[in-house]
């Protein structure tokens, strides 16, 4: 049996709870909405973007523990990284919320989340800001939507 | 030392059964009973008896209809109205007997008054396609509500874009307590209206809504009245000549019958007036190259090969229902929603949505600090089943402002012990995220 825990670790909890990162950026020069209509979760991600480095990154919205656990990490682990780190990470994490496989090394705290692939119709809730964020870099403030 | 051990553990266990069957015990209902009936409770998921508490989405089915569905397919499985061999015969017997089955169960006054559609979805979608189209042009009013499910909007969205026709909406008591504004019926029911679409209790609240009354408004400016009970016919006595709606929809597996069946009741007259709903085999009576005729009702409304063996095994299902009793079933049930909604309105952080004081065995409620998705998936570890999101009706979340609830539905298989298990499942899921 797969136990619950596993999925809500104290790592997620926490974050849930007092997420990093939540607030508007005020010099934002690019942000997205995404939205979960089957759940209700929505996001609003903001960037820093500067030569196709991510300065800084805030996130608004309101979610599940997963959604704003996964939001709040993510935020932290993209900070100074480039469009192309972030496609990596997007692609890593991905494979590891879908499929359990972690490349932790690369994820770091993001690899608490692997317990979602457990529970498939979880995954757009660990995905959610990661669209977003994907969306944000590719065409600014078109709003998203999981289906996944 | 061992010995003794396993005496205690035995005798806990045994008391704690004991314990239960009291508490469980009904003056309408002997639930023991009813449960043996139903495979599906038997089972253990997560290695914990299910408690099933999501059934307005959906209910178990007892032996019974899962043994008519078998003997259909291995005895007398054929298509039915055509064939000229005896198992087809069989099958037409049978499916006609069904009809005639979920007639008598809702008092409908003729058997060829009920149409089997894939649910109750379909059969809203059957009137607004064959009734709408034809009967509604710009300036024509269609009255439903806020508190309908999205199968008793989305089909009157369209038709309204088809026809030009404009629909309005009977608003939520605010501050809502889970009733319908129904002061508000007078101003939006004028010679205009030409239909009232309205569920007759939701799937949300569990609000029972004085149909009656609002049929009799609808009557006096000549509207026709469809009511969506898909929440109501499973759980109590419906009787469409009483009620005398025009129109009446619901679906057999909320009822313990087969899924891919409903039903839609009409009035015979309208069922003739009324254009077919779909093209093909079944529904004609002769067919030229350039012209075809169509079948008597409700035929006409059934083209191709209908679902058989789901309306048979529908038939089962209220055969199954009357054995109980409905009003039995209502009456247990409303012990359950009693004892729910005691325990869930002295829990800490929890707040309960609605308050309709005719209302069903439903109760929707959040945990303050936590999300429905994951209160739900920490229920869901101890085996017990709720529904989590937004209950196919966003515009009450809308009113009620939230992005989402938790709702615990119940049926006469349903016992206070799962409503028990429910609130230690609320706890524990306290303990871990708050």
């Amino acid at each position: 049996m797969y136990d619950i825990r596993e999925l809500y670790q104290q790592l997620i909890i926490d974050h849930s709870k007092n997420p990093k990162n939540f607030t508007v950026l005020k010099d934002a020069n690019r942000s997205a909405e995404g939205d979960n209509p089957l759940c209700g979760d929505k996001v609003t991600i903001y960037l820093k973007l500067e030569d196709d480095v991510i300065r800084d990154i805030s996130f608004q919205g309101s979610g599940c523990a997963i959604s704003k656990a996964s939001t709040s990490i993510m935020t932290t682990r993209l900070k100074g990284k480039t469009v192309e780190e972030f496609q990596t990470f997007f692609n890593i994490f991905h494979q590891m919320v879908t499929t359990g496989k972690t490349d932790s090394i690369v994820l770091g705290k993001l690899a608490a989340l692997s317990g979602v692939h457990q529970y498939p119709v979880r995954v757009k809730c660990a995905t959610l800001a990661w669209h977003t964020v994907k969306n944000a870099l590719e065409d600014g403030a078109k709003k998203i939507a999981t289906t996944e | 030392m061992q010995l003794n051990f396993t005496w205690v553990c035995y005798n806990r266990k045994r008391l704690k059964t004991v314990k239960n069957s009291v508490k469980n015990k009904s003056n309408f209902i002997d639930v023991e009973k009813v449960r043996r009936d139903f495979p599906l409770l038997m089972n253990h998921y997560n290695g914990k008896p299910i408690a099933f508490l999501d059934n307005a989405a959906t209910t178990q089915k007892p032996q019974v209809v899962l043994d008519k569905l078998n003997e259909f397919y291995t005895q007398y499985n054929a298509n039915v109205h055509r064939a000229i061999y005896s198992i087809g015969e069989k099958a037409t017997q049978e499916y006609e007997d069904a009809r005639k089955k979920v007639a008598n169960f809702i008092n409908a006054p003729d058997p060829s008054t009920i149409v089997f559609t894939r649910g109750a979805t379909e059969a809203i979608n059957l009137v607004a396609y064959a009734w709408g189209r034809h009967n509604l042009s710009p300036g024509d009013e269609i009255l439903i509500t806020e508190m309908e499910h999205h199968s008793n909007i989305i089909p009157w969205q369209l038709a309204v874009k088809d026809t030009g026709a404009t629909l309005r909406y009977i608003p939520l008591h605010l501050p809502v307590d889970g009733t319908l504004d129904l002061h508000s019926l007078e101003v939006n029911l004028t010679n205009r209206t030409k239909l009232v679409a309205i569920v007759h209790q939701s799937n949300v609240f569990g609000t029972i809504n004085p149909v009656k009354k609002i049929i009799k408004a609808a009557q006096s400016v000549g509207a026709l009245v469809l009511l969506d009970s898909a929440q109501s016919v499973p759980h109590s006595k419906v009787d469409v000549q009483a009620l005398d709606c025009d129109f009446l929809v619901f679906s057999g597996h909320k009822m313990m019958g087969p899924s891919g069946v409903g039903v839609l009741y009409a009035k015979e007259t309208l069922l003739n007036s009324m254009e077919p709903f779909m093209g093909g085999g079944e529904m004609i009576s002769t067919v030229s190259m350039d012209y075809s005729t169509w079948n008597d009702i409700p035929w006409k409304f059934e083209a191709g090969t209908p679902n058989i063996a789901q309306a048979i095994g529908l038939g089962a299902a209220v055969d199954y229902l009357n054995e109980l009793n409905m009003e039995s079933i209502h009456a247990y049930e409303k012990e359950l929603m009693n004892y729910a909604s005691d325990m869930l309105k002295n829990m800490p952080r929890v707040t309960i949505y609605g308050n309709a004081p005719k209302r069903g065995a439903i109760i929707i409620f959040n945990v303050e600090g936590i999300h429905p998705h994951d209160l739900a998936q920490i229920l869901d570890q101890d085996g017990i089943a709720v529904r989590a999101g937004h209950h196919c009706a966003q515009p009450i979340m809308e009113r009620l402002n939230v992005a989402a609830t938790t709702r615990a539905s119940f049926y006469v298989y349903n016992t206070k012990d799962e409503i028990d298990r429910l609130g230690e499942g609320i706890e524990k899921a306290i303990n871990l995220l708050c």
